[in-house]
């Protein structure tokens, strides 16, 4: 996250990230980000980068807009490897840092597939 | 410990309440499709096309159909024309049993023969990403009718021996299907809820595959589950479950690809 | 390489000012490159790395994906209806095997 953050303090709000409470199973969450922000050429959300806590890599996804999207705002499925926080990071036109953090619990599948 | 006369009372009370409750949740155990189990998010992922992932197992199978091979250098819509037409119908009306040969076939099954018999081409591999692009594009045609497959006459024998496998104990844990499948439908088993074992979803992108499936690998898996022996896909025992499964499916609406957990 | 490797969902028709739901899948198995065969190999990583969304010949999206993204990888996203024009999305794996979908959008 600090490549990303570079230092600068990030502040929590205009990034709404909703991710389920409880995830049906950790190969495919569903993942929704949006971001208040006109998207006008002078205010405009330049990338939202999605993080995960106990991922072997935490870097999930960056997603980078510009004018030209009508909303800052995306879907995704996820993996999750096992219950942890899901840290979304916008970075304005301004260069100014927002954050939404969300707790899920991944839960395991019931029979030993394998198969 | 309550006197002798209201002790017989409050028992004889609480077995009629057991025996009525029981008789109730019988009668009102309706087989379901496990599209019901699901959460909101799944189930509307599962019917939005823009979304389910199966969906691109249709796509391909659209050109697929189209797609010329074998020595005739036919494709599928050369005999068959618009598969939206043609195939509307017949997904929900397999497994069947083939009356030039007596044998019975599912789709998989039957999309081989025309490919070797027809068009003199190769055959799929059962779990090939061509035949389940195949028959996910041939079941789509029938998403929303209610499956319907013949049981009797030349299915008789078939429908038998699937039934009598649903009910045989197997394996180390030696346990049947039915066990988990009748007993202890809408139980918690770990993070799933037994499914009722019917295949409207078929063939269902499963997540734990992380990608598109046909019913007999969903039955491998079964069998791996209760550590019985994986028959082969395209099995005469997994054939004739298959007509069992399809039969206790009766009157549910299609769906594939359905997605499961 | 299969036939239909991807499937982008929407309207082909919009009017200016107004926002285009967009809905794309691309099949792809998102191999992590932690998972072990039934022979006990490890499966080397193969993943699509990078989706990118042109209109009317500008870039407009980009999507850099990691192993966290599950299998057979989705993104919907909203874009302002400004040219009638194309829309072409882009997605590369490691490997470099490029998908390539094209839509056409007609803006009135």
């Amino acid at each position: 996250m600090e490549a990303v953050t570079k230092g600068a303090s990030v502040s929590r709000g205009r990034v709404a990230l909703s991710i389920p409470a409880i995830a049906e199973n950790g190969l495919s969450v569903f993942t929704t980000i949006a971001v208040e922000s006109p998207m006008s050429e002078a205010d405009y959300v330049k990338a939202v980068h999605l993080f995960s806590e106990k991922n072997p890599v935490p870097r999930i996804a960056s997603f980078y807009f510009t004018p030209a999207m009508a909303e800052a705002k995306i879907s995704t499925n996820i993996r999750l490897a096992a219950s942890q926080k899901v840290t979304a990071i916008a970075v304005m036109s301004d260069g100014s840092l927002w954050s939404d953090e969300k707790s899920i619990v991944v839960t395991i599948a019931a029979c030993i597939d394998g198969g | 410990m309550c006197a002798g006369g209201s002790c017989v009372m409050y028992l004889t009370l609480a077995l009629f309440i057991a025996m009525a409750t029981s008789f109730n949740s019988r009668a009102e155990t309706r087989l379901q499709s496990s599209t019901s189990f699901l959460s909101d998010e799944l189930r509307a992922r599962q019917n939005d096309e823009t979304v389910n992932p199966g969906m691109l197992w249709v796509g391909e199978g659209e050109e697929l159909w189209r797609t010329i091979g074998g020595a005739e250098g036919k494709s599928c819509a050369s005999c068959h024309g618009d598969a939206e037409k043609s195939m509307k119908g017949v997904a929900a009306r397999y497994p069947a049993v083939d009356p030039e040969t007596g044998k019975l076939l599912n789709l998989e099954l039957r999309i081989n023969k025309c490919r070797s018999e027809r068009q003199k081409a190769e055959a799929f591999g059962y779990e090939s990403e061509e035949m389940l692009a195949m028959t996910t594009y041939i079941a789509r045609q029938s998403v929303g009718l209610p499956i319907s497959v013949k049981a009797d006459g030349s299915a008789a024998v078939y429908y038998e021996k699937g039934r009598s496998l649903f009910y045989l104990r197997q394996g180390q844990i030696d346990l049947s299907c039915a066990q988990c499948h009748e007993d202890n439908t809408g139980r918690r088993l770990r993070g799933d809820v037994i499914s009722s074992a019917v295949v409207t979803g078929y063939p269902a992108y499963r997540l734990e595959w992380q990608t598109l499936g046909s019913l007999h690998r969903r039955l491998r898996a079964c069998s791996l589950g209760v550590r019985a022996i994986q028959f082969p896909y395209g099995s005469d025992e997994y054939l004739s479950l298959e007509l069992f499964l399809a039969k206790r499916s009766e009157g549910l609406p299609l769906e594939a690809p359905a997605i499961r957990k | 390489m299969a036939l239909a490797p991807a499937r982008v969902s929407m309207p082909t028709e919009a009017k200016k000012g107004e926002a285009v739901e967009i809905k794309a899948l691309v099949r792809h198995p998102m191999e992590t490159g932690y998972r072990i065969d039934n022979v006990g190999q490890p499966i080397p990583r193969n993943i699509v790395t990078l989706l990118t969304v042109t209109y009317a010949g500008a870039e407009i999206f980009r999507m850099e994906m990691q192993t966290g993204i599950s299998a057979n990888p989705f993104v919907s996203l909203s874009v302002r209806a400004t040219v009638t024009g194309e829309l072409v999305f882009t997605w590369v794996d490691d490997r470099g095997t490029v998908t390539i979908e094209r839509k056409p959008l007609t803006v009135t």
